[in-house]
């Protein structure tokens, strides 16, 4: 490669590092390590040496893989190949674990990729410390406890810290490869413009300040938005790297067949491309994404120009949009095609049947095959559903009976729940995929659940829930449903649904085939599956077999010997009482109206939400995630403005309560006395067998027997969304219907935080001097814990109802409590404060009979009601 | 007091220095039957031929060989220690004995040598001699299976680190890591003794020794002498060189390469050439002591001795001929960085 980009002198210290044996940039790669093909994968190794690599980086991080075994087992079989062996290793990996797994197999000097002071100096150094001992070089990523280094200044500035911090520990300096982070550019996001430009001139300042070493970069993520189009990809990549290279960049992760001859590139394009690079104009990104449109096409892997689609074929056009999620055009279109059809005696229904079914399969296709995301797909089914939308009323007048899809299911969440951003997730994924989906909503009771399946001749019904008593209610529609001797298959997913759940307690209670679905990627499926005359009868037979492993497993495991609640007790915490925090500063209720929505937009942790679609990593990483980074960049983008019209046109209220009340400790129940009434709050406790010194921990541990203090909160920002909703709904747009939701939950998940900041430093106190980021607060830095009813400190969702009559919460902030405990609106918070500096999280996980007959003792209930209430702990 | 590492540089700097040569052969000499091995311990295996356990049933015999080569010249003698390892000790069912053999060892190196220093006041060395094992961490023992590994790196190390433990315990003042066919061992090995080292609180450093197992300069594990280096350079071992391997002469363009690379002492202790059709050495003393001239007159080494096939007459051939030759300088190597695959890779820094 070095040959290919010969403009430069300094460029025969140009390192190329061979990018294909990495699982996250090479599809390939990934499939075949996937498929155990470890043959194949080393030839993936050979040629990448036979053509030029330096150096072979492999990484093993897919959530798919079990990458220790992976890493361990490739870097062995490579070894046992003198023409790749010759070449050293790159071990690249995100967990520390791996790459010391992989150490542990390499025999030459290998380079670690990467470590990082993310997690503090402490974890960097000992990092580095085993890096010196094991005798390999180190990729270290510019970031640090705060994040990743985007600009100049901050690469910089973390690049000479962590300088400092190895010289200091006599890391050899010749070892240190800096990666000062190269990011996408021409997003059209403001603060990505200066990504380019900042890297190359950190890289300049960097080896100044720090002799000896080198600086690398993975290449391919600067020009992830113009994926698909491969000429102005590499134009980009070998631009830069003709900058990059004489201000200090010496190595890159690249693929070396993937770039041009700087004076070959098209004069037009190169200097677009600097112009990108370099932010020389405010215009760049539009000139380059106009001229590359020039280039796409070019390239035999290129798409065709997108301004070209319009002068497809109708059904093509039809095909395009739904792909591409666009729904500029898509009523004309469709009308085009609808006259089409009629022009030939053909029934409006064939339109949907035929070209549109067509595109939602390709859609389908491809979201099946990992070549397309969530939020794609459900853009893609904002346009199916407009153009359906317009085909409806033709439809209705034919009166066509037969018009019936793959098949029809209905949907629901179950009674008491009102969680629904996965279950609408799942159906619009279900009807890009041909199948018609009647959504009953939330807090579906299971009569009406019958009735619409009946009504509706329905030939699957998939319940939802997230939260852990829905896991009963659900039992009780599959009882229901086998008294009304229905047959269909019942689907069942959601948070807190599992395999195990359903086949010890849902399948049993139903004839029918009961199948549990992972995710929305799995139901497509399963559905699929079951509809289908061939296949339907052996995956029911499969899965049942398989659930009845699940129970004959677990027979051999239940009633798991469990302390007993005595000796429990007697290994509790030791919580030294001399710590605990004084007395609040404002005790009492303290009620928040209206609190600004623009502070609490800095307080969201952002990787909830693309866990909420289905896309994985962290963020900020994750909007340059070599696999889903295009993806989730699309839908940062779509977030934050809509956030910015959240914020300015006001759509969502955020109300919250907190109070701080007098409390003491009476063996595990904590009695808390707000304004004289007393309540007592009784808490589980662990009763798991602990070794090796670890206590049986309870939650009222960490309250003193006398004289403490407790704090409860309630917040939501849900209130106002409806409307909003219902909005997008009625103009068939899941995509900002779920988005909007999705945001909804992360601003209570915000105001939660900042509001238990606002305790700590403010109405409580004891940490007025605290002083931490976000990234501190994501990561729990602070002294005292929430811990929320029903989540695993505290299983019990039925003690929400008593943390309600303390705050006054439903008068007070308008959050209501359902029969089973969930809240509504659904973006809300509540949970109980504990400010002792011992305080930890931790599950309560299995109980004992004792406990639960103790607790319904406590709680003044009927042990069949405890036995409800605890149903997810009781140990059976 | 002046450590062992300081006393070594310093003498290092002002001559070639003598390591000893083969305890196999000398043993051999002893004509030795089953009974001297066994002595009084309780073993079921047969011991004949368990060289390191005659440390503990006839110590006067080792203690006699190293005698011999402290007479015949050497500065530094090694442990007979180089199968007393967990994995190889199981060869004869004496894994129990794996600490007692490397103390004890360790102990009679250092009594000879206190009793030669008292004769003739000239510093003496013990270094710990740490063999390969017969087992290896970067290949298959199935043909069929290039992935298996018969022992993992963690296991090893543990196997290693329990040996340099005892031998600290015994007092030697280096760690000799030698016979090295297999690089990932010798790194293993490597960091084994570190952590043994910073547990014991002395400083105690490193001496590590390669083998070549073809003459185009790899060792098993298919790594270059350069290569090799670059693996094991983060030790920052006292010496580096190579042993056993081939004759004198087949090693010397390998050991030119290191000693221009090698920012440390050089130590290479070659067969007695190569062995004939009976296993037998017959590269006469004076030959060795030729071939090795031959290192000498280049300024490629530091220190020299022999090792399989060669006796106390060899090194006191060798010891004639290195002394009124002048010893290698360590060069100062630029600041790059070295990075090795099978192969080593360099880098401008």
């Amino acid at each position: 490669m070095t040959s290919r980009i010969m403009n430069q002198p300094s460029s025969t210290n140009f390192v190329n590092i061979g990018e294909r044996t990495n699982v996250t940039g090479s599809a390939r790669f990934k499939k075949l390590i996937l498929n155990d093909d470890y043959e194949a994968a080393v030839e993936v190794a050979r040629q990448q040496v036979e053509n030029g690599a330096q150096v072979i980086d492999i990484n093993m991080d897919e959530g798919l893989l079990d990458a220790h075994h992976a890493m361990t087992t490739f870097l062995k079989l490579i070894s046992a190949e003198p023409d790749i062996a010759r070449v050293p290793v790159m071990i690249d990996s995100s967990k520390w674990s791996v790459i010391e797994a992989g150490l542990k197999c390499v025999s030459g000097k290998p380079i670690v990729n990467s470590i990082s002071m993310k997690e503090g100096e402490e974890e960097f150094l000992s990092h580095a410390r085993k890096c010196m001992a094991y005798g390999a070089a180190v990729v270290v990523m510019a970031f640090d406890e705060t994040g990743q280094a985007d600009t100049k200044d901050r690469k910089v500035e973390i690049c000479e810290r962590a300088y400092k911090l190895l010289t200091g520990i006599c890391f050899p300096p010749e070892d240190i490869i800096f990666d000062p982070n190269v990011f996408a550019i021409a997003t059209g996001i403001d603060e990505h413009r200066r990504y380019g430009i900042d890297f190359i001139e950190a890289t300049r300042e960097i080896r100044k300040r720090c002799p000896h070493v080198h600086i690398s970069g993975g290449l391919s993520n600067l020009s992830f938005s113009f994926r698909g189009n491969e000429p102005v990809r590499k134009a980009m990549h070998s631009v830069f790297l003709y900058h990059a290279i004489p201000a200090g960049m010496d190595m890159a992760i690249v693929n070396a067949g993937q770039l041009d001859i700087y004076d070959d590139i098209d004069p037009e394009l190169r200097e677009l491309c600097e112009d990108v690079i370099f932010d020389r104009r405010d215009d760049a990104t539009d000139r380059l994404i106009t001229l590359a449109e020039k280039f796409r096409g070019t390239d035999e892997v290129a798409e065709k120009a997108a301004a070209e689609w319009r002068g497809y074929e109708v059904h093509k056009r039809l095909e395009h949009a739904l792909v591409k999620g666009i729904d500029a055009h898509i009523i004309e279109d469709t009308e085009e095609m609808r006259l089409a059809v009629k022009a030939r005696e053909g029934r409006p229904i064939e339109v949907i049947e035929g070209p549109l079914m067509d595109g939602m399969n390709v859609v389908g296709d491809l979201f099946g095959s990992g070549k397309m995301f969530l939020p794609q797909v459900v853009k893609s089914a904002r346009v199916m559903k407009k153009a359906v939308a317009h085909l409806f009323p033709y439809i209705e007048a034919e009166k066509d009976e037969n018009a019936k899809g793959k098949g029809k299911i209905i949907m629901a969440t179950v009674k008491g729940d009102v969680h629904d951003i996965g279950k609408n997730i799942v159906g619009v994924v279900l009807q890009c995929n041909g199948f018609e989906v009647i959504d009953l909503g939330v807090m579906v009771a299971w009569t009406d659940i019958l009735k619409a399946a009946n009504e509706n001749d329905a030939d699957i019904i998939g319940l939802s829930g997230l939260i852990t008593p829905s896991l009963d209610e659900m039992v009780t529609v599959a009882e229901e449903m086998e008294r009304a001797k229905m047959t269909m298959p019942l689907l069942i997913g959601g948070a807190t649904t599992s395999k195990t759940h359903t086949a010890l307690r849902i399948e049993p209670a139903y004839s029918g085939p009961t199948i549990y679905v992972l995710d929305a990627s799995r139901a497509v499926g399963v559905a699929s599956q079951l509809v289908s005359d061939t296949q339907a009868e052996g995956f029911i037979a499969k899965t049942r077999e398989d659930y009845e492993q699940v129970r004959i497993a677990r027979a051999g495991k239940t009633g798991k010997k469990l302390a007993s609640l005595e000796e429990a007790r007697a290994n509790s915490a030791v919580v030294d009482m001399s710590l605990k925090a004084p007395a609040p500063a404002k005790p009492g209720l303290h009620v928040y109206e209206d609190w600004d929505l623009a502070e609490l937009r800095d307080y969201i942790d952002w990787t909830p939400f693309f866990r909420a679609w289905e896309l994985a990593g962290n963020y900020p990483a994750i909007l340059t995630d070599k696999i889903v980074g295009e993806s989730a960049t699309d839908l940062f983008r779509d977030a934050q403005a809509m956030l910015d019209q959240i914020i300015e046109e006001k759509w969502l209220t955020a109300k919250g309560v907190a109070g701080l009340w007098r409390a003491r400790r009476e063996n595990d129940d904590i009695l808390v006395s707000p304004d004289n009434a007393e309540y007592s709050l009784p808490m589980l406790r662990q009763q798991v067998v602990k070794r090796g010194g670890k206590a049986n921990n309870c939650l009222a541990d960490f309250i003193d027997t006398e004289d403490d203090w407790i704090g409860g909160f309630a917040v939501t920002a849900g209130h106002g969304i409806e409307e909003h909703v219902q909005r997008f709904e009625m103009d068939k747009d899941d995509y900002n219907s779920i988005l909007l939701k999705a945001l909804a939950d992360r601003f209570a998940e915000a105001f939660a935080e900042r509001m238990h900041e606002h305790v700590r430093k403010d109405l409580w106190g004891y940490a007025a001097d605290e002083n931490l980021n976000n990234q501190d607060l994501i990561r729990e830095k602070y002294q005292g814990i929430r811990p929320a009813p029903g989540y695993p400190a505290c299983p019990d969702h039925s003690l929400k109802p008593i943390l309600f009559d303390m705050l006054d919460a439903t008068a007070n902030t308008g959050i209501e409590l359902t029969s089973g405990f969930a809240m509504t609106p659904t973006a809300a918070v509540s949970g109980f404060y504990f400010a002792h500096p011992q305080a930890d999280y931790f599950g309560v996980a299995r109980i004992g009979e004792d406990q639960v007959e103790d607790y319904a003792n406590r709680r003044d209930a009927s042990i069949d009601q405890a036995r409800q209430w605890l149903r997810p702990n009781l140990n059976e | 007091m002046t450590s062992a590492r300081e006393q070594l540089q310093k003498l290092a700097a002002e001559r070639i220095l003598v390591f000893d040569g083969g305890y196999g052969t000398a043993i051999q000499n002893y004509r030795l039957g089953e009974e001297d091995y066994r002595g009084s311990l309780d073993l079921t295996d047969d011991q004949k031929g368990n060289n390191d356990l005659l440390s503990l049933t006839r110590p006067d015999i080792i203690e006699a060989i190293h005698t011999a080569y402290l007479e015949a010249g050497a500065d530094i003698v090694e442990t007979n220690t180089f199968s007393s390892t967990e994995i190889s000790q199981a060869d004869y069912g004496c894994e129990h004995l794996v600490r007692e053999l490397n103390v004890k060892s360790a102990e009679i190196a250092r009594a000879a040598c206190d009793k030669a220093e008292a004769r003739d006041g000239r510093p003496r060395f013990v270094a710990g001699s740490i063999g390969p094992t017969n087992k290896t961490l970067s290949l298959s023992p199935d043909v069929n299976d290039p992935g298996f590994r018969e022992i993992d790196y963690d296991f090893l190390k543990g196997v290693y680190r329990a040996q340099c433990d005892a031998l600290l315990e015994g007092g030697v003042d280096f760690l000799l890591i030698e016979t090295i066919f297999d690089t990932l061992n010798a790194k293993c090995a490597g960091m084994a003794a570190m952590e043994a080292v910073e547990a014991s609180g002395r400083d105690v450093p490193l001496m590590i020794s390669m083998t070549l197992t073809d003459l185009s300069g790899r060792n098993l594990s298919g790594h270059t002498v350069e290569a090799f280096w670059h693996a094991v350079r983060h030790l920052k071992p006292l010496t580096i060189g190579l042993n056993c391997s081939f004759g004198a002469d087949q090693l010397r363009p390998h050991l030119a390469m290191l000693s221009k690379e090698a920012d440390t002492l050089i130590m290479a202790y070659p067969n007695a050439g190569l062995p004939n059709d009976l296993g037998e050495y017959d590269e006469m003393p004076q030959e060795t002591a030729e071939l090795i001239g031959d290192w000498l007159k280049d300024g490629l080494v530091n220190i020299v001795g022999g090792c399989c096939g060669t006796t106390p007459e060899h090194i006191a051939a060798i010891a004639r001929a290195v002394a009124d030759q002048e010893p290698r300088k360590i060069p100062s190597i630029s600041v790059h960085t070295r990075l090795s695959g099978l192969e080593p890779f360099n880098m401008a820094a």
